[in-house]
């Protein structure tokens, strides 16, 4: 375990990151967005918890920090859900290119 | 018996009359407002009355000088502990007589307009209006206060607009009543600048006070009034010029006097009561409340005499031209309106010397009836024939016996024949003139004679001459019509033999007058030449008058187009202030001012149009310009953040 450099997970948890912001931007399709921002908040727990391990080793705070993420993130998930169901009902279609009327 | 308890019930009655009738007259008493109007001010006339009564035959007079009497004052307005503005009711002899005037002249125009307006549209309108002006000029006359009467002064500013332009479909009304109104605005801009310099160097407003601390030579403030100069002339005069002028506006005095003959767009009786009682002798009457300061101030005594000499003269010529019968009345005005002036600007102060201010008073008392006399049967010819211009007229007084008669009273009145009232006023009035100013007095001299000949061009005009086209002639006029130009003539032919002295003078002691028959051969002879030549010219039909007119030539077309004045004031206003001043401002306006704010509104919409586009509703564009602006400041706090 020990014999994995802590820069190989850091480089997986950017690429994670980068991949979770391509997928952000290029995608129209609002659930995809919605997982593409999940990538990146798992990136982000990727971070905490190898940080924790290899630097300090005996504290905690960093995979708290990880599961308050977590929650959050189901949270968001669960907002999230609720946009898109209305923005279908509404626009019947949840793609955000047709959501653009709240503009200048 | 104590003023207080009724003496604030004259003024307040025509108050109170003006807001029922304005506020509920044309609804509920269409037909009564007449008649409440009248009762209301009868009410007000005899408590005038019996106040004249109480004040001059019964406690006035506390050894053999009239007190003055401050029955009401109510502090009104305080700005310091020195100056304040209140509101009180000041009684002394001219202001007790002003009562009377005023009072009785609009009783007697309100009864005749009810037979004069009746039938019209906006009839309870119209009474409200004149229980106003009413109001107003009371206010004025019993004012303790220089800014009360500057107050009073504005009111019957707007009431003059109000009935001027009463009928105000005519546009040629409307215009009369602008132009009433912008020239005694502008007059009264001086008069508002001379109450402050007046209030500010005497400490006070009241009146009382202000006249005791600047007639006292060794008071501070007459001493910084005095001494302080600006541009070369002392304050005292630059006030009492500035406050006079003030007056001169009202009172329709040379250069002021244009919106006077404009002014006879209103309806008759209102222009009985604007020339004989209320608005014009306004001017008259503040130089007499203000008189003890012009006597200490000669420089401004002198301004009086002379603006007055010049009005007089000057409208009496321009009366013996025109056509219009009310214009004529309207000049006439002017010129006894004049007369007052100089009679005050030829007046010292106390005793024998105080003759020109008794006569003032004298001939302001006279006036007002028989003035109000002439433009009432004015009303009555108008009312008859349905036009203002002498070539409809002549022969009238077969159909208007009453008329006639009252006329007929009226015009020798005014003309100085004995033993009428209009004698003896002016007899007092040259008499002062005489023994102060020759050239006054010689002016003031040919100036009577002009006035005999043109009052009776209008009288023979009118009532003989040819014989007009009466279209179906009705009766002469109703009762109501006819009962004041009775009452009035009586009035104008037994006035004069008041003892005016007695109660009226600059010192408020007796002035005991020397009537000199002698001295009286002069002014009467100019008289009787004015009437007979006007008989001469005008008694029956015969070209004599054009033949003379002609030979004039370009004289009499001058004073026909009233000197050029109202021209000249139209290229004042027209090509100098409104090309020089007018329009450069209008420019800054337009180009600067607005300019300075388009641009902005231009500037901003500009940039908003630019930056619009990054408000695009794209929830990704959004993402994007937050992730560059986090990879900016990442990029910030990491290498450029020391």
């Amino acid at each position: 375990m020990s014999d994995v450099p802590m820069s190989h997970i850091l480089f997986v948890s950017t690429a994670l990151f980068f991949i979770g912001m391509y997928g952000l931007f290029t995608r129209r399709n609002m659930i995809t967005m919605l997982m593409a921002i999940e990538l990146i908040l798992n990136s982000v727990n990727i971070n905490f918890v190898v940080f924790n391990k290899y630097l300090y080793p005996d504290k905690l705070d960093g995979i708290f920090f990880t599961i308050f993420i977590i929650t959050i993130a189901a949270a968001e998930a669960a907002v999230a859900i609720a946009i898109i169901i209305n923005l279908y009902r509404s626009h019947r279609s949840i793609d955000v290119e047709n959501a653009s009327e709240m503009k200048y | 018996m104590n003023y207080s308890s009724y003496i604030a019930l004259i003024p307040l009655l025509p108050l109170a009359s003006f807001v029922l009738l304005g506020l509920f007259g044309r609804k509920y008493f269409k037909n009564f407002s007449g008649i409440i109007g009248c009762a209301v001010l009868l009410v007000s006339t005899v408590l005038a009355l019996y106040a004249a009564y109480n004040y001059f035959f019964v406690n006035g007079k506390v050894n053999g000088v009239y007190q003055t009497i401050i029955p009401i004052k109510y502090v009104w307005l305080v700005f310091s502990e020195k100056a304040s503005i209140d509101m009180g009711i000041i009684l002394d002899p001219i202001s007790v007589m002003m009562l009377v005037i005023v009072t009785f002249v609009s009783l007697m125009v309100h009864i005749f307009s009810i037979g004069y307006m009746k039938g019209e549209e906006r009839f309870s309108t119209y009474y409200s209006f004149l229980s106003l002006f009413t109001f107003s000029m009371l206010g004025l006359v019993v004012a303790s206060n220089l800014f009360q009467i500057y107050i009073f002064w504005e009111l019957v500013g707007v009431s003059s607009y109000l009935l001027i332009g009463f009928y105000y479909d005519r546009p040629s009304a409307v215009a009369a009543s602008k132009k009433a109104f912008i020239v005694t605005r502008f007059a009264d801009l001086g008069f508002l600048i001379g109450v402050l310099i007046l209030g500010f160097q005497a400490e006070t407003l009241d009146f009382n006070t202000m006249i005791q601390r600047l007639t006292d030579t060794s008071s501070p403030q007459l001493l910084a009034i005095a001494s302080t100069s600006f541009l070369g002339i002392s304050l005292l005069t630059w006030a009492l010029t500035l406050v006079f002028i003030g007056g001169a506006g009202k009172s329709a005095m040379f250069p002021l006097h244009i919106w006077l003959p404009d002014a006879m767009e209103g309806p008759t009786p209102v222009s009985a009561l604007i020339h004989a009682a209320t608005m014009v002798v306004a001017g008259v009457y503040l130089v007499a409340r203000l008189f003890p300061l012009f006597h200490i101030n000669q420089a401004s005594l002198t301004v009086v005499t002379f603006v007055g000499l010049l009005s007089a003269f000057l409208a009496a010529i321009i009366a013996c031209t025109q056509t219009d019968i009310k214009r004529v009345l309207a000049y006439s005005t002017m010129s006894q309106i004049g007369y007052m002036m100089f009679a005050l600007g030829v007046s010292g102060y106390g005793g024998e010397f105080g003759l020109g201010y008794t006569a003032s008073m004298f001939h302001l008392f006279t006036h007002a009836f028989f003035k109000s006399l002439l433009f009432l049967g004015a009303g009555v010819v108008i009312h008859f024939i349905h036009s203002n211009e002498m070539k409809d007229m002549g022969g009238l007084r077969k159909y208007l016996p009453v008329a006639n008669w009252t006329f007929l009273i009226a015009c020798l009145a005014i003309a100085g024949i004995p033993p009428l009232s209009g004698f003896f006023s002016k007899e007092e009035i040259l008499l002062a003139a005489y023994q102060s100013n020759k050239l006054v007095y010689g002016v003031a001299l040919f100036t009577s004679g002009l006035t005999a000949f043109y009052m009776f061009r209008l009288y023979f005009s009118i009532f003989w001459n040819k014989n007009a086209e009466v279209h179906n002639p009705h009766g002469e006029a109703s009762f109501s019509m006819k009962m004041p130009l009775i009452i009035l003539a009586v009035c104008s032919a037994l006035a004069g033999f008041i003892p005016f002295g007695k109660y009226i003078s600059s010192d408020r002691t007796v002035l005991e007058s020397h009537f000199d028959p002698m001295f009286s051969i002069a002014p009467v002879a100019f008289g009787a030449i004015g009437i007979l030549l006007a008989t001469w010219m005008y008694k029956n039909e015969n070209g004599k008058s054009e033949r003379v007119s002609q030979t004039l030539g370009g004289f009499y077309k001058a004073a026909y187009k009233k000197f050029y004045i109202d021209e000249a004031y139209l290229f004042i206003t027209k090509k100098i202030i409104f090309n020089l001043i007018g329009k450069p401002a209008s420019w800054i306006d337009r180009n600067i001012v607005d300019g300075t704010m388009n641009g902005i509104a231009w500037t901003t919409g500009r940039i908003s149009t630019l930056i619009k586009g990054v408000q695009s509703g794209r929830v990704q564009s959004y993402a994007l310009y937050f992730f560059g602006g986090i990879v900016c400041l990442v990029i910030i706090f990491l290498y450029l953040w020391k």
